[in-house]
C-alpha cells in the first residue's frame, strides 16, 4: 500500500494553513487600528485560553490513555479545578498586573517582591528553561504527524523520518512561527498593549483544533464502530486491553495521579503562555466569568473521544504503532486521506499556537528581566544618555524570539524520538509549578518576603533540574546512563528519580513532592524569619490589599525632578514622540501645560515609572526613575500614611455622599408629611366652622324662643307650648348632632376599637327594620325587605353595621313623600365574593352634582324641594367610614325625580379577611373620601 | 456580593478536589457498566459536566446581583 497523500500536498496546505493564520492576525490588528476589537468579548478570550491544548492534548492524550487510562484526564480536571476558583485569584492578578503594567509571571514576581531585578531575571530564566522543552516537543509533534501523514502504513519510514537538516519540516515551521511571532508579538515596545492579531489567531487555532479532533472522534466511533456503547464491548471483550485495566482503575496509581492533577492545576495559571492570555492580554475582569465555565467546558468537549480513539487504536493496532499516532493513524488505516488531512492541521494548529504564545511569552520576560537590565548596567545606557533605547528594545525582543525557537529546535534534535509527548510536557509543568508558591503566597499573604521567594525558587529549581531535566537528557544519551543506574557516582541516595531513597513513586510525583518541599518550606521558613526591607512591605501591602485601597495616588517618591527629565528618560523608552504626548495629557488632566523646568509631582514621577515598568519591567523602570530623581524614596511608613489618608479620605467622602443622601431622603418624607399634615388641618379648620355653624342655628332658635318666653310671661298657654316644643326638638337635634360628631372623630381618629366576628347580615337588616319602624310609621312610608341571597355572613362589628343600615335607612324615610313612601332593603349577592346591600327610595332623587359631594361631611342637599335641611350632614359620612372599614364600598346611584339608591357591598365572611380577629383599628383614609349626605 | 461568590466558588472547588481524588474514585473504579459506557468514565464526565453547570451558575446570578 503507498502513501495516501503526496509530500507536496501536505506542504501545500501547510503553507496555505500559516497563510491563513497571517490574514486572521492580519486583519484582527488592522481592525482593532480602526477601533473595532475583536479580542474585547468573553469568547475570544475563552477560546485563546484554549491555547493550553497543545499537540500534546491532540496527539498526546491518546498516547497516554493507552498507557495509564483515564490518567489524561488530570491533565483537564485540574485547570478545571483551578478554572472555578478563578475569579477569586485569576481576576486579583489581573487587576494587580493592569494597575502596576506588569507584562509577565517574572515581573509580577520581581515587583510583589520589592521590584527585585534578581527575582526577575531568575524567574524569567526558569521559564525559559521551562519552555524551552514544550517547545521542542511542539515541533516534535508536527514534524512526527507529517511523517505519519506521509509515509503511513510504512511504520519504518515512520521511524526513520526525514534524513537531513533541510529536510526537516520542524525546522522550516520554526522559521515560520519566528516571523509569525516577530511580526505580531512585536508591534509596540510596550508590552501592555494588547496583541489583538495573535490573540485573534490563537482563538482562532482553538476552533480548528476542536472540529478536527471532534471529527476525527465521531468519525471512529461512530463510522468505524457502532457508537460508543459497541466500542467499549469490543475493547471489554479483547483480552489485551483489559490487561491493561484501563476501564475499570487508575493503572498509574493514586499518587501520581494527585501529583498530576495538582502539576496542571497550577500549570493553567503559571505556563507563561497561559498568563500571557489570561492576564495580560484580558480586555475585561468579567470576561473570567464566563471563561470559569467555558473553558472548562471546551476541556471536556475536546476530551470526549480520547477514550474511545485509544481504544479504537489498541484495537486496530495493537503496540505496532506508537499510542501518540493512533490519532492520525486510524483515518489513514481506512484510506480517509482527507480526513487525515484535517487531523493533521488540527495538531499543527494546536502546535503552532503554543510555540506563538509561549515564545512571545518568555521573550518579553527575557527582554524585560535579564537583558535589559543587563544592557542598563553597562554604563554607556546609563540613564542620562540621550540615545533612543526604543528600536533597541524592540530588536532585542525579535532577536530574543529567534534565540528561543533555536533552543527550542536544538532540544528537539538532541531528544528526537526519545520521549513520548507526555513526558516532556509534564517536566514543562513540574518547572512552572515552582511559581506557585512565590505567586499564591504572595497575593495573599504580607508575610512573603524577597529572601524566602529567591531561596524558594532556587531550590526548587535546582531540584527540578536534578530529578527531571537532567534524567530526561540522561534518558536521550547525553549524560551517563549511569546516572539511572546507580546514582552519580554509583552514590544510591541520590539517584533522581528515587532522591534520598524515596522510592515506589513515579518521577514525576517524586520530583513534584522535592521541589514542593523545598520550595514552599524555604518560602515560608525564611519569611517567618526575615525582615522584609521598605520596599518589599510596600509591595506586599499594595498587591494584598488591592481591592481594599485605590492605588491611583499612591506615591513613592519623595525626590525631586524636573518634568524635562522625565520626558526624557521616558522618550529614551518610549521614543520621543509618544513620551511628548504622555507629558502632554497628563498636563491637559492637570489643567494646565507643563513646564520643562518645573518639578515633576510625584503622580507624574509615579506615572512614568509606571508607563516605563511596561516597557522595560518594574524592576528596570525603578533602577532608571531613581537615577534621575534626586532625594530619597519614601519610607514605607511615609507610603503607608499616604494611602491611608487617601483611602481615609474616600471613606469618608463615601459616608458623607451617604449621609446626604440618606438627609436628602429624610427631607423628602418630611416635605410629603407636612404638607399632608396642612391639609389636614385644612379640613380640620373646615369641620370645625361647618360644626360651628350647624350648632349656632339650633341653639339660635333655642335662645330666640327662650327670650320670647321670657319676655311675655302673660302668653297665652297654646303658644306657650308650642314655642317649648319649638325649643326642645332643637336640643335633640342639637344632641343628635354633637353624638354625631363624636363618632364621627372616634371613627377617624382611629381609637374605635371594634369587635370583629361573623355577622349575619340579614338579621342586622332585620333588627334595623324594626328599630327604625316607627320612624317609617310616623311618615306613612312603607318599607320593604327583599333577601335573595342564602349565606349572609359578613365579619365584622354588628354594632356599626347596624348603624350604617340604620343610617341609610332614616336617610331614606326622610327624603320620601309622606304618604306615597316606598322604601327598599335588599339583600343579596354582589360582584366577586360580596355581599350587596341597597336601601332604595322613590324620593326626588338626587342630582349629579350632589351624588359626588354627597358623602362630605356637612354636605346638605339644598334644593328648594328639600326645603330646610333635615338632617346633621354627618349620616353618610359615618356611613361611609364604616364601610371602609369593612373592607366594603358604599355608593349611590340615583336620577333626579327617580328615587334614590343607596348600595353598599361587603366581602363575605371566609374570604380574604376572614383570618383577621379580634379588633381591629380603623385605618386612615384618604382626606376626600370621608363624606356625607344630610339629606 | 464578590465576597459571597467568591466564597461560593471556593467551596465548590475544594468539593470538586474531593470528588476527583482517591478515596472516593476508588468507589467508582469498579468493573462494570453504566448505559453502556464504564462507570469510571461516566463518573468523571458527569461530577465534570455537574461542576461546570454550577460554575457557569454562581457566576451567572452573581452578575444580577
Amino acid at each position: 500500500m503507498s502513501a495516501v497523500l503526496p509530500a507536496w500536498t501536505i506542504l501545500l496546505v501547510s503553507a496555505l494553513y500559516v497563510g491563513l493564520l497571517f490574514a486572521v492576525a492580519y486583519t484582527a490588528d488592522k481592525l482593532g487600528d480602526r477601533g473595532l476589537s475583536l479580542v474585547n468579548n468573553p469568547y475570544v478570550y475563552t477560546l485563546s485560553i484554549a491555547v493550553y491544548c497543545t499537540a500534546w492534548t491532540f496527539y498526546g492524550s491518546v498516547g497516554l490513555a493507552a498507557e495509564h487510562g483515564l490518567a489524561f484526564l488530570t491533565i483537564y480536571l485540574g485547570p478545571t479545578l483551578m478554572a472555578i476558583v478563578w475569579w477569586v485569584v485569576l481576576r486579583k492578578i489581573v487587576r494587580i498586573s493592569k494597575l502596576y503594567r506588569l507584562t509577565s509571571i517574572a515581573d509580577f514576581i520581581a515587583a510583589r517582591y520589592g521590584k527585585s531585578m534578581l527575582l526577575g531575571g531568575l524567574a524569567a530564566f526558569i521559564a525559559l528553561v521551562g519552555t524551552t522543552p514544550y517547545i521542542a516537543l511542539q515541533l516534535q509533534a508536527v514534524s512526527s504527524s507529517f511523517d505519519v501523514l506521509l509515509h503511513f502504513p510504512d511504520m519504518e519510514a515512520v521511524q526513520a523520518g526525514s534524513a537531513g537538516l533541510l529536510d526537516d519540516k520542524a525546522l522550516y515551521v520554526a522559521v515560520l512561527l519566528a516571523l509569525f511571532t516577530i511580526l505580531f508579538g512585536t508591534r509596540h515596545i510596550d508590552a501592555t498593549e494588547r496583541l489583538e492579531g495573535m490573540v485573534v489567531a490563537v482563538a482562532f487555532e482553538s476552533v480548528v483544533k476542536l472540529i478536527a479532533f471532534l471529527a476525527v472522534g465521531i468519525f471512529v466511533t461512530f463510522v468505524l464502530f457502532a457508537g460508543p456503547v459497541e466500542l467499549f464491548r469490543e475493547a471489554a471483550a479483547t483480552p489485551a486491553i483489559q490487561e491493561l485495566g484501563l476501564l475499570t482503575g487508575l493503572p498509574g496509581g493514586y499518587q501520581s495521579w494527585i501529583a498530576m492533577l495538582a502539576l496542571s492545576a497550577l500549570a493553567i495559571l503559571f505556563l507563561p503562555r497561559q498568563w500571557q492570555v489570561s492576564v495580560v492580554e484580558n480586555v475585561n475582569e468579567d470576561h473570567i466569568r464566563t471563561a470559569s465555565w467555558l473553558f472548562p467546558l471546551y476541556l471536556l468537549v475536546i476530551n470526549l473521544f480520547v477514550l474511545p480513539v485509544t481504544l479504537a487504536g489498541l484495537l486496530f493496532f495493537g503496540d505496532e504503532i506508537p499510542g501518540d499516532d493512533y490519532v492520525l493513524a486510524l483515518p489513514l488505516a481506512v484510506d480517509q486521506g482527507l480526513l487525515g488531512l484535517l487531523v493533521y492541521i488540527g495538531g499543527f494548529s494546536a502546535a503552532t499556537g503554543m510555540v506563538i504564545v509561549a515564545t512571545i511569552a518568555v521573550a518579553i520576560m527575557v527582554s524585560n528581566d535579564i537583558v535589559t537590565p543587563a544592557l542598563l548596567r553597562l554604563r554607556r545606557f546609563h540613564a542620562r544618555g540621550r540615545h533612543d533605547l526604543s528600536r533597541l528594545i524592540v530588536a532585542i525582543r525579535r532577536l530574543v524570539i529567534c534565540v528561543i525557537l533555536a533552543l527550542g529546535y536544538i532540544y528537539y534534535l538532541l531528544i528526537a524520538d526519545t520521549h513520548a509527548l507526555v513526558s516532556i510536557g509534564l517536566i514543562s509543568f513540574a518547572a512552572v509549578a515552582q511559581f506557585a508558591p512565590a505567586v499564591l503566597l504572595g497575593l495573599f499573604w504580607k508575610g512573603a518576603s524577597r529572601r524566602g521567594a529567591l531561596a524558594g525558587l532556587v531550590a526548587g529549581f535546582l531540584l527540578w533540574v536534578y530529578t527531571l531535566l537532567l534524567p530526561s537528557l540522561a534518558e536521550a544519551g547525553l549524560l551517563g546512563e549511569q546516572l539511572l543506574r546507580d546514582g552519580p557516582w554509583g552514590v544510591e541516595w541520590l539517584h533522581p528519580y528515587a532522591l534520598f531513597g524515596l522510592e515506589g513513586m513515579d518521577p514525576i510525583a517524586h520530583a513534584f513532592f522535592w521541589t514542593m518541599l523545598a520550595n514552599l518550606g524555604l518560602l515560608l521558613g525564611v519569611s517567618l524569619f526575615d525582615r522584609q526591607g521598605d520596599m518589599e512591605r510596600i509591595q506586599a501591602t499594595l498587591f494584598v490589599d488591592v481591592f481594599l485601597r485605590s492605588e491611583r495616588d499612591a506615591r513613592f517618591w519623595e525626590g525631586t525632578a524636573t518634568v524635562g527629565d522625565l520626558q526624557d528618560l521616558l522618550g529614551r523608552f518610549l521614543g520621543p514622540e509618544r513620551s511628548a504626548e504622555v507629558i502632554r495629557e497628563y498636563g491637559a488632566h492637570r489643567g494646565r501645560p507643563l513646564d520643562e523646568a518645573e518639578q515633576a509631582r510625584p503622580e507624574l514621577v509615579n506615572h512614568v515609572e509606571r508607563l516605563l515598568a511596561g516597557s522595560i519591567g518594574s524592576a528596570s523602570a525603578r533602577v532608571m526613575v531613581s537615577s534621575i530623581v534626586k532625594g530619597e524614596a519614601l519610607s514605607y511608613e511615609g507610603v503607608m500614611e499616604i494611602l491611608d489618608a487617601t483611602s481615609r479620605a474616600i471613606e469618608y467622602s463615601r459616608q458623607l455622599e451617604e449621609k446626604s443622601r440618606a438627609l436628602e431622603s429624610a427631607t423628602e418624607e418630611l416635605r410629603a408629611a407636612n404638607e399632608r399634615l396642612k391639609e389636614l388641618d385644612q379640613l380640620k379648620d373646615e369641620f370645625v366652622s361647618m360644626v360651628s355653624h350647624e350648632l349656632r342655628t339650633p341653639l339660635t332658635s333655642i335662645r330666640a324662643f327662650g327670650e320670647i318666653l321670657l319676655n311675655n310671661p302673660e302668653m297665652d298657654a297654646d303658644q306657650r307650648r308650642e314655642f317649648l316644643e319649638v325649643v326642645v326638638r332643637e336640643s335633640e337635634r342639637l344632641t343628635r348632632l354633637i353624638n354625631q360628631v363624636l363618632d364621627l372623630s372616634k371613627i377617624e381618629s382611629g381609637s374605635a376599637q371594634w369587635q370583629l366576628e361573623d355577622v349575619d347580615l340579614s338579621r342586622l337588616a332585620r333588627e334595623a327594620a324594626e328599630s327604625t319602624q316607627q320612624l317609617f310609621a310616623d311618615r306613612q312610608t312603607q318599607l320593604h325587605i327583599e333577601v335573595t341571597s342564602d349565606d349572609n355572613a359578613v365579619k365584622g362589628d354588628p354594632d356599626r353595621l347596624m348603624q350604617l343600615i340604620i343610617n341609610l335607612l332614616s336617610n331614606a324615610s326622610k327624603f320620601t313623600e309622606p304618604g306615597e313612601g316606598q322604601v327598599w332593603l335588599r339583600l343579596e349577592p354582589g360582584r366577586g365574593d360580596t355581599l350587596r346591600l341597597s336601601v332604595t327610595d322613590n324620593g326626588p332623587g338626587i342630582s349629579e352634582e350632589d351624588q359626588r359631594r354627597i358623602f362630605d361631611k356637612f354636605h346638605q342637599i339644598s334644593q328648594q324641594q328639600a326645603g330646610k335641611p333635615k338632617g346633621s350632614g354627618l349620616g353618610l359620612a359615618i356611613c361611609r367610614l364604616i364601610a371602609d372599614a369593612h373592607w366594603g364600598t358604599l355608593w349611590v346611584e340615583s336620577e333626579p325625580g327617580a328615587g334614590a339608591s343607596f348600595v353598599c357591598e361587603l366581602p363575605c365572611a371566609g374570604g380574604e379577611h376572614s383570618n383577621v380577629t379580634g379588633y381591629v383599628a380603623f385605618t386612615e383614609h384618604g382626606p376626600t373620601s370621608p363624606g356625607e349626605a344630610s339629606a | 456580593m464578590t465576597g459571597r461568590r467568591s466564597e461560593r466558588l471556593t467551596a465548590l472547588a475544594l468539593l470538586g478536589v474531593v470528588l476527583f481524588n482517591y478515596p472516593v474514585l476508588s468507589l467508582f473504579a469498579v468493573d462494570g457498566k453504566v448505559l453502556g459506557v464504564p462507570v469510571l468514565y461516566a463518573y468523571f464526565f458527569t461530577v465534570w459536566a455537574g461542576l461546570i453547570a454550577a460554575v457557569a451558575r454562581l457566576n451567572r446570578a452573581a452578575a444580577r446581583g
